[in-house]
């Protein structure tokens, strides 16, 4: 590893932490200013968790990964996808009515299943795309505007579907058949989800294809500089739609382990929301899939410890969500501070590569 | 990363258009009210202008157009503000705190105030630190979300009729109330004359129980585009959102500028969370923005940056949201036919304008809506919560090209760009 790799590396964790430690600072401030008792809500959250804290916390990583995924792909291309809320929900709506009306046998139903929930979302984000590259529609307000929509079409479709179940008023499609279900992995006493060995595989595709790939070169190029992208050949709509569909077909994972681990049927009360954390999530990883999956268990950890907050030291839970939108915030502002502290580094080096006349070569300074 | 705002001109640009004269938003009040009468007497609907269906559309409009005006500030000064709903949020829960100890008044204040402090945030994360407009908004949405959920339940547990997710009830904001007029009205409205019963149901609407604030909103609306267009300041603010540097180097201090925008941004976001704890209903409760921060920044967009345009978007999305939640299902469907008529007007139009490919799908989505009408007997409800979203994302797609955004809409500024 050479010199600048190294410092580039250093910085990149030193941003990470100082961001985590003005959240946590801004967090305590908050809670002096309420009179709620610092010392012992962080003695909850810093705790180590128990083995059973630990499975959910794979559990809602797992998710929460996919989540941060489907985001930084589109951030990768300089897009922004916000809609990966309605994404998911539409696709695992879809999932599941696909996997509850079992038209295949066993794991090809699943396969069916989870082809259609990306192929799903994959529109959805589609048309964001397309309506950006054709008629100059930012992404941002049409996905949020596609959330809105996914919100009434589902709950519409779900009425639609629904079976009641005795006695309830939680509506829901039909049950997955026990042979399309996907297993839990053994942890310890518990088990986690066994989604999360597709998650990982997706996270090494992201990293393959955006990294190794022909394909993934033109879409970080044209998400870097869009003239030298047309100019070495790249059609920029094309990209666009790409992208926003590989987002919106990732984002369509997102509810799926939740569907096939879990709950095996899609309900008025089935878990939103995700798609906003994906994006703290894709930001605070640095849309690299080791970060993101660093960020994925950070927030599933402060959301599992931050649980007994309430009956522990009469602490509301929601204090965390202050803390992971504060980390959102003083991620971005100490990898710019941290970014200028590095160029000045690197332009120091430089001069002094520059100032003692020597005979070799000079030092290679990379960006 | 950089984000280049909301649409990209893509088509040449735009050709000149002759100025509407002045009185267009009369005229356009007056064809709008003549065309609903006689939607009314074509479908036999008859809740699309009554005196509820008006009170509850201004009360639908106020939050919508409070956000709306919030996203024009802060987006004329160059700053995009995904963030009005967090402002909103926090807007919400300053009205229930403030309201619920020190009385109406005080409540107003809070959730300006409130609004402000969320503004602050993205004036420091935006302006000095110079993150990325979209991310530091969507990060005082989390924040804000989260923020007003542990305020509420550190505040209003124990209250009586407070909880985790609600706060007592707010005195309410007095309101206008002139009897002897609401009366007169009354009356000719019972008279069922066409068009002219329309008229005194919308007049009737406005003598009685007329919140005071929604008169106060109105006013706002007017002083924005007063000062905004009218002023030095105004100007100078304008220019920061069109040419920053350009600005800085005629002497206009553009970061003081856009700050004071972003805050007042918050502050009318603020306002329209606390009217819709405090006029829409009466108590701070959980959720209780329902996205409308999003949906004013569409109605903001929607009205091409301008308050008359921004007015006549956030009443569309104000009538149709009311059209959903009261008599339902019939009410939309009646607007359906005026939809699929419209359409054909404008499949015509497109026609003369030699722009035929145009015309024919503007023609097919007509009689498919036509056909659509004849075919159902009411919209579900579901449909008619999404019309409001649906409308934004075609105006965007069919219209982005005559949009114009202030040119330096979303883009980071740093003190001394202007060399």
């Amino acid at each position: 590893m050479t010199k600048a790799r190294l410092t580039r590396l250093g910085l990149g964790v030193a941003s990470a932490v100082l961001a985590l430690l003005a959240a946590f600072a801004i967090t305590s401030l908050v809670l002096i200013a309420a009179g709620d008792p610092v010392g012992e809500v962080w003695g909850q959250l810093l705790s180590w968790p128990e083995q059973r804290n630990w499975a959910n916390i794979i559990n809602n990583a797992t998710v929460l990964f996919l989540s941060g995924l489907a985001v930084a792909v589109s951030f990768r291309m300089n897009l922004f996808n916000i809609g990966v809320d309605g994404q998911y929900r539409v696709a695992a709506f879809t999932a599941a009515v696909v996997a509850g009306e079992a038209w295949l046998p066993g794991y090809l139903n699943t396969a069916l299943a989870i082809l259609c929930a990306m192929a799903v979302g994959a529109i959805w984000a589609g048309i964001a795309g397309v309506l950006r590259a054709t008629r100059g529609v930012s992404e941002v307000i049409s996905t949020i505007m596609l959330n809105a929509i996914a919100t009434s079409l589902v709950a519409y479709l779900l009425r639609k579907a629904a079976v009641r179940e005795e006695g309830s008023n939680a509506l829901g499609t039909k049950e997955i058949p026990e042979g399309s279900r996907i297993g839990g992995l053994p942890f310890g006493d518990f088990e986690i989800y066994g989604f999360i060995i597709m998650a990982a595989a997706f996270g090494f595709a992201f990293w393959f294809v955006l990294n190794r790939t022909r394909f993934g070169f033109d879409l970080r190029a044209t998400g870097q500089s869009t003239t030298a992208a047309v100019a070495s050949g790249v059609s920029v709509k094309k990209m666009t739609v790409a992208a926003m569909m590989i987002s919106g077909a990732i984002a369509g994972l997102v509810g799926l382990p939740i569907l096939f681990g879990d709950a095996y049927t899609y309900g008025s009360t089935f878990q939103s929301g995700l798609g906003f954390a994906g994006i703290a999530i894709a930001l605070l990883g640095r849309n690299n899939p080791i970060g993101i999956a660093l960020g994925a268990l950070l927030f599933a950890y402060l959301d599992e410890q931050s649980n007994p907050l309430q009956i522990l030291v009469g602490v509301s839970p929601d204090i965390v969500a202050i803390t992971q939108g504060v980390i959102v915030l003083t991620v971005v502002i100490s990898y710019e501070l941290v970014r200028r502290y590095g160029v000045r580094l690197e332009q120091r080096e430089v001069a002094r590569a520059l100032a003692t006349p020597s005979t070799d070569q000079p030092e290679e300074v990379s960006a | 990363m950089t984000t280049s705002g909301y649409t990209e001109s893509i088509a040449a640009a735009p050709r000149a258009r002759r100025k509407l004269p002045r009185w267009w938003f009369a005229a356009a009040l007056f064809g709008l009210l003549l065309g609903l009468s006689l939607l009314e007497q074509v479908t036999g609907a008859d809740d699309l202008v009554s005196r509820g269906t008006v009170a509850a559309t201004l009360i639908a409009v106020v939050p919508i157009m409070l956000a709306g005006l919030g996203g024009l500030w802060s987006e004329r000064a160059g700053v995009v503000n995904i963030g009005l709903e967090g402002m909103m949020i926090l807007g919400t829960w300053g009205a229930g705190y403030f309201g619920y100890h020190y009385g109406a008044w005080a409540g107003v204040a809070g959730a300006i105030v409130m609004g402000m402090l969320g503004g602050l945030v993205h004036a420091i994360a935006t302006v000095v630190f110079g993150v990325d407009h979209i991310i530091s908004g969507v990060a005082i949405n989390i924040i804000a979300l989260g923020a007003v959920q542990y305020l509420a339940s550190l505040t209003f547990v124990g209250l009586p009729g407070g909880g985790q997710t609600q706060s007592p009830k707010i005195e309410d904001v007095p309101s206008i109330n002139i009897t002897f007029l609401g009366d007169f009205f009354g009356d000719i409205v019972d008279k069922n004359i066409f068009f002219v019963s329309q008229t005194a149901a919308v007049a009737q609407a406005l003598v009685t129980n007329l919140s005071w604030l929604v008169v106060i909103s109105m006013l706002l609306l007017v002083v924005t585009w007063f000062v905004l267009w009218r002023t030095s300041f105004g100007l100078r603010l304008r220019s920061c959102g069109e040419s920053p540097s350009a600005a800085e180097s005629l002497g206009v201090h553009v970061l003081r500028y856009k700050f004071a925008a972003v805050l007042i941004s918050g502050g009318l976001a603020g306002l329209a969370g606390g009217f819709l704890a405090m006029v829409a209903s009466s108590n701070y409760r959980d959720g209780q923005t329902g996205g409308r921060g999003y949906i004013g920044l569409a109605a903001m967009i929607f009205g091409n940056w301008r308050p008359g345009g921004l007015l006549a978007g956030s009443g569309l999305f104000g009538y149709s949201e009311t059209l959903g939640l009261r008599a339902g299902g019939d009410s939309v469907h009646a607007l359906l036919l005026a939809i699929a008529v419209l359409a054909i007007a404008a499949a015509v139009w497109q026609a003369r304008q030699q722009q035929q490919r145009a015309a024919i799908i503007t023609g097919v989505v007509a009689v498919a809506l036509g056909v659509l009408y004849f075919a159902i007997d009411e919209v579900p409800s579901d449909f008619s919560t999404m019309t409001p979203y649906v409308v934004t994302l075609l105006v965007l797609a069919f219209a982005s090209q005559r949009l114009r955004m202030p040119a330096a809409d979303g883009q980071i500024y740093r003190k001394g760009s202007a060399g």
